[in-house]
């Protein structure tokens, strides 16, 4: 279905339709965390330099917020409810005005320009289609404000439409539509424009697993053809793990981190980013030794580790140690590995593609090891205590919890 | 795909009754019990409400009185040709019906009474007729006879009057009340001028409910689309002012906007006082006393159902719009209002219909030139007891709102009336 779209789309040329910088997508953009104050590079598009925001002038929402959006890459802003996603996107959008510092699109100055000016395209939560105007009529509606003749207009709703896959429904009411529909129909009103940026807050969150995972595919790759440069927000990390060029994980009014998906999930820059992208193991201990990028880590029963020094103090604080469930071996693999313990098996939790171990390992009670069904040794009986390891570097001390 | 055998003989329960039999008695029972639960009120509502609205519907074309008191007359003049005057027959029936009415004061009087709405005067004549009945001896002619108690009886206007009530059924007030009466062709035509008011009494009803209605929108709107967008705390406070009202009696109000607009009254006298006027401004007993004490009073009929259709339209909309590049006033009137217009419909409505039946306002507030159809329903009713125009009027007040209703129905429909 969606490689359809593409080859459609595509051979419609959206690409020369949309003109946009699109060079900056996809490649390879690390390490950029919080990037700070300082001559913005040609290929931002939007920067965010030391926004703050506050509703009730005693907290902040979000506290200093540094941020470069690249041409035509697809940033997703992650985060739990409360952590200022929302409203820096809405500070974005124009529907909400930063209490202090400034946010700039094309290098012009955007904290004085209506939101009616900015020329951004916007997908709402629950779509926020008009239901007393037709699809057609939907997406038109930005055309009609901007005074397109009525050919023109015909002509690029037609195309919109196609794009999404909804011709047919260019007399229907919005009401008359499913959700995923509606949903294809809010996107391709926020692209039929052509803004240079799009933004999306949460769009997905109504519709069910299965088509959510569709439309991920589906908008993916309407930005990878039009080019596009999105930013998007969301709670469900899967999400924005799939979809991503960057990712910014928010929590407290601060960006945590910012990268792209896969180096946020091995290379995580702190506990809460550990924590809130995928699974995690977390053992608790004391700095003992650091040499460069790699530490000695004491826990409490007097085990030693051996871990990435990510996010460290000073020799004998505390630290937290995060290894992935997937990434500990068990019994022979164990021996070439630098971190081996014996673990004791409380669980086994099958879940079709592979299983889940519950174990007990270094006094922690829920360490969790992930294994590829296929891998499952069957002789392991609940009880049974095994050795197991894990490697150093994909072991990461980080801030105590 | 597999074939599965579908079965010939209906599903049975397993205690062997058809399914669908089963299904219905329970259905069945469902619905006993939740028509049980409102059936007091089906009562009540059709003891108080439906009855009354069926009976003034009936009287609006009931005419008893003469057809009752003159049988003889009536079957006699079956005969008449309507041109010149009824032959002698005619005359003698009528001698016997007033003579056996003279032993029924209430029957002569009600008879006399429905005939003199036709022709002023012949109440006096039918009295003056009885007073001389019954005659002596019989006379020769029935016809010179009776024209010699009174000439009137030779004119055929008079029997035409009699003709017109044979029937118990009668359009007249009907038409009365459009300012239309049946001649002495038996065609329909218009009422002689000095009578001719209601139609100008209904023109002026249905100008002061529209004025009412777009006043009250004005000011309700705004105020609505507060309410709906002021944060919880706020808008609740915001709310128990606009429903405070509700909790005084409408005479209250009344009576208050009398004491307030009067020209030695509050308003006044702080106009005169600021010097912003040089004599006092008459507020009350003319068509602005009506206008403000009646939008005073009818403004949360229009504030409340536009407010729960508000309550409903999500702030995204308008939001969407303007992320789309149109202007806020613009996005406001091309998408909020749209969309709130199922509320403005309600509540004109509402407001409408509330303003046409308004009686006690006009009628406190208002001079003689303001008065409303329900004046002159409560004038026939308390003051002339003339029970067939009241209820035809009445009728007519009803008949408008049904049209209106099924109007609104056709252009918004019913299923968006939003009430609250």
């Amino acid at each position: 279905m969606t490689s359809q779209i593409l080859a459609k789309a595509s051979s419609f040329s959206f690409r020369n339709m949309f003109v946009r910088e699109s060079g900056a997508a996809g490649t390879g953009a690390t390490g950029a965390a919080l990037v700070g104050v300082g001559m913005e590079s040609p290929d931002t598009l939007v920067s965010f330099r030391q926004v703050q925001k506050s509703y009730d002038g005693e907290t902040l929402i979000v506290k200093n917020l540094n941020l470069e959006i690249r041409r035509g890459e697809f940033l997703t802003l992650l985060g739990p409810s409360g952590s200022g996603k929302t409203t820096s996107l809405m500070m974005l959008a124009g529907f909400e005005v930063p209490t202090s510092g400034e946010i700039r699109l094309d290098g012009k100055l955007l904290n004085n320009v209506p939101p009616h000016k900015r020329d951004i395209g916007m997908v709402f939560q629950n779509y926020a289609l008009f239901p007393h105007l037709t699809i057609f009529e939907n997406l038109a509606f930005p055309l009609k404000v901007r005074n397109e003749g009525f050919r023109e207009i015909r002509y690029q709703v037609d195309k919109v439409l196609e794009m999404v896959q909804l011709e047919k429904f260019a007399q229907r009411y919005p009401g008359q539509l499913s959700g995923g529909q509606q949903q294809r129909v809010a996107l391709a009103r926020a692209l039929v424009f052509k803004p240079k940026l799009v933004l999306m807050d949460e769009p997905l969150g109504a519709l069910d697993k299965q088509l959510r995972e569709h439309m991920q595919m589906e908008i993916k790759h309407i930005h990878q053809q039009l080019g596009v440069t999105v930013v998007y927000v969301t709670h469900d990390q899967g999400e924005a793990l799939t979809m991503s060029d960057r990712v910014a994980v928010f929590n407290n009014g601060i960006i945590q981190q910012i990268d792209k998906p896969e180096i946020l999930y091995e290379r995580p820059g702190n506990s809460f980013v550990a924590n809130f992208i995928g699974e995690n193991n977390r053992l608790s201990g004391k700095l003992v030794s650091q040499d460069g990028d790699i530490c000695l880590v004491a826990l409490p029963m007097g085990e030693r580790v051996v871990a990435r020094a990510v996010n460290v103090g000073q020799i004998g604080d505390e630290v937290s140690l995060s290894i992935r469930p997937e990434r500990v071996v068990l019994n022979d693999a164990a021996q070439a590995v630098e971190n081996r313990f014996n673990g004791q098996i409380r669980e086994f939790i099958y879940l079709g593609d592979h299983v889940r171990i519950r174990m007990e390992v270094c006094g922690a009670q829920d360490f969790i090891i992930k294994m590829p069904t296929s891998q499952f040794d069957s002789n392991l009986r609940e009880g049974d205590v095994v050795p197991l390891g894990w490697a150093a570097e994909h072991t990461h001390a980080l801030d105590p919890v | 795909m597999t074939d599965i055998a579908l079965p010939a003989t209906p599903l049975l329960t397993a205690d062997g009754t058809p399914l669908k039999t089963r299904l219905k008695r329970i259905e069945r029972l469902h619905q006993l019990k939740s028509v049980a639960l409102i059936l007091p009120l089906i009562l009540f509502l059709a003891l108080t409400f439906l009855a009354p609205i069926i009976s003034m519907l009936g009287r609006s074309v009931d005419n008893p009185e003469v057809a009752s008191a003159m049988p003889h007359t009536i079957a006699a003049m079956a005969q008449w040709n309507k041109k010149a005057l009824p032959g002698d027959d005619v005359y003698a029936a009528l001698v016997s019906d007033l003579t056996e009415m003279k032993s029924d004061q209430q029957r002569l009087s009600d008879a006399a009474k429905r005939l003199n709405m036709e022709i002023a005067g012949f109440r006096s004549l039918m009295q003056k007729t009885a007073r001389a009945l019954p005659f002596e001896t019989a006379p020769a002619s029935y016809k010179s006879a009776l024209r010699d108690i009174d000439e009137r009886w030779g004119d055929p206007a008079y029997w035409h009057a009699i003709e017109r009530n044979a029937s118990t059924n009668t359009p007249y007030y009907l038409l009365a009340s459009v300012d239309l009466n049946i001649n002495d062709q038996g065609d329909v035509a218009k009422a002689e001028p000095e009578k001719a008011i209601y139609l100008e009494v209904f023109a002026r009803t249905f100008w002061i409910s529209a004025v009412v209605t777009v006043i009250c929108l004005l000011l309700g709107f705004p105020l609505a689309y507060l309410l709906a967008t002021l944060p919880t705390r706020q808008s609740n406070l915001l709310m128990i002012l606009v429903l405070l009202p509700f909790w005084t009696s409408i005479l209250v109000r009344v009576a208050a906007w009398i004491v307030l607009l009067q020209s030695g009254g509050l308003i006044n006298g702080a106009l005169l006082s600021l010097s912003i006027i040089e004599a006092p401004l008459q507020l009350v007993f003319n068509r602005t006393g009506v206008y403000i004490s009646m939008v005073h009073i009818l403004l949360p009929y229009m504030i409340l159902p536009i407010y729960s259709v508000m309550k409903g339209i999500s702030p995204s909309y308008v939001r969407a719009a303007v992320s789309l590049g149109c202007h806020p006033i613009r996005s406001f009137w091309k998408v909020y209002f749209p969309l709130s217009l199922a509320g403005v419909g309600a509540g004109g409505l509402l407001v409408f219909i509330l303003c046409i039946g308004y009686y006690i306002t006009p009628a406190l507030l208002g001079g003689p030139k303001d008065q409303m159809v329900s004046y002159f329903v409560a004038f026939y009713t308390n003051t002339t007891i003339n029970w067939g125009m009241a209820t035809a009027l009445g009728s007519l007040l009803l008949l408008a709102t049904v049209v209106l209703y099924a109007v609104y129905n056709r252009l918004v429909g019913a299923s968006n009336l939003k009430l609250g």
